[in-house]
């Protein structure tokens, strides 16, 4: 309970974004759209890791040091994964990703 | 219903709401907009939190600088009044029921639990000094080797990231 939100508010949150966000990974094709729900999955559960750190652990601040390294590595992820789809792009002139069959014997 | 609720209220219904919209829109440049209004609703919980500098990272790291390399990458790669194709009921369906069977799962599991209720006032702040202390402390609670492993990573997906959008001389 935080000033009369409960833990379980939060966490409900979190949980339909991350799996709105794994239904986007799975339908969507643009490899850009797809990139987007994976910062949606990863953003979900940075909320559950700040709410239990505040909620169960006040006095602690590990959830909130594991959601920064979080977004570090969402950050390093998206600038490669656009500098591979730019790439990709550059040959293909196409992102999608039912046509990125060149590797496949 | 107290302030903090309201706020609360509000966040979580734009979060849900608008991370549906990014992932059915079909304009792609609308999509990532809708992911920005996800990425600072996010940012107004962790404010609800009083972490206020987690807040800031997410509003200048995410919103700032990852939804402007998205939108940069949009803009080079599609055209902008270009609809995607709608996907096909074959791929809609058993995507929905992985997503919606995981939600059902997880949304009862976390209902059946007892969580503790003792209410916290979170009405201090986080101490920045504190933070900082963490970061480069090396004893318990300390976080001075995931630091540098962290910057190494960056180092190394900065230099990846520009070899790899590098045009080739041949």
């Amino acid at each position: 309970m935080f000033e009369g939100v409960p833990l379980t508010w939060f966490l409900i949150t979190g949980t339909i974004m991350f799996f709105v966000g794994i239904y986007g990974f799975l339908v969507r094709k643009n490899l850009i759209t797809i990139l987007m729900s994976t910062e949606l999955i990863l953003n979900s559960v940075n909320i559950n890791f700040v709410a239990f750190n505040k909620i169960l652990y006040p006095d602690h601040l590990e959830g909130m040091f594991f959601s920064i390294f979080i977004i570090a590595v969402a950050a390093a992820e998206a600038s490669v994964a656009i500098a591979i789809i730019i790439n990709i792009y550059r040959r293909l002139v196409n992102i999608n990703v039912e046509k990125m069959d060149e590797m496949k014997y | 219903m107290t302030p903090n609720q309201l706020m609360f209220a509000i966040f979580s219904a734009v979060i849900i709401i608008f991370s549906i919209l990014t992932v059915t829109s079909r304009r792609i440049l609308r999509a990532a907009t809708f992911l920005l209004f996800v990425l600072v609703a996010t940012g107004g919980m962790y404010f609800l939190l009083r972490f206020n500098f987690l807040a800031a990272i997410q509003l200048t790291l995410y919103a700032g600088g990852i939804v402007v390399l998205i939108i940069f990458s949009i803009l080079l790669t599609s055209h902008i009044g270009e609809k995607l194709e709608k996907p096909g009921l074959k791929k809609i369906i058993p995507a929905f029921v992985a997503a919606g069977v995981g939600a059902v799962v997880t949304i009862s599991t976390i209902l059946q639990h007892n969580f503790p209720v003792e209410v916290i006032s979170g009405s201090e702040r986080t101490d920045i000094r504190l933070i900082a202390k963490s970061l480069i402390s090396v004893e318990k609670f300390g976080y001075a080797l995931p630091f540098e492993v962290i910057s190494i990573l960056l180092l190394a997906a900065m230099v990846g990231a520009i070899i790899l959008a590098k045009k080739r001389k041949d």
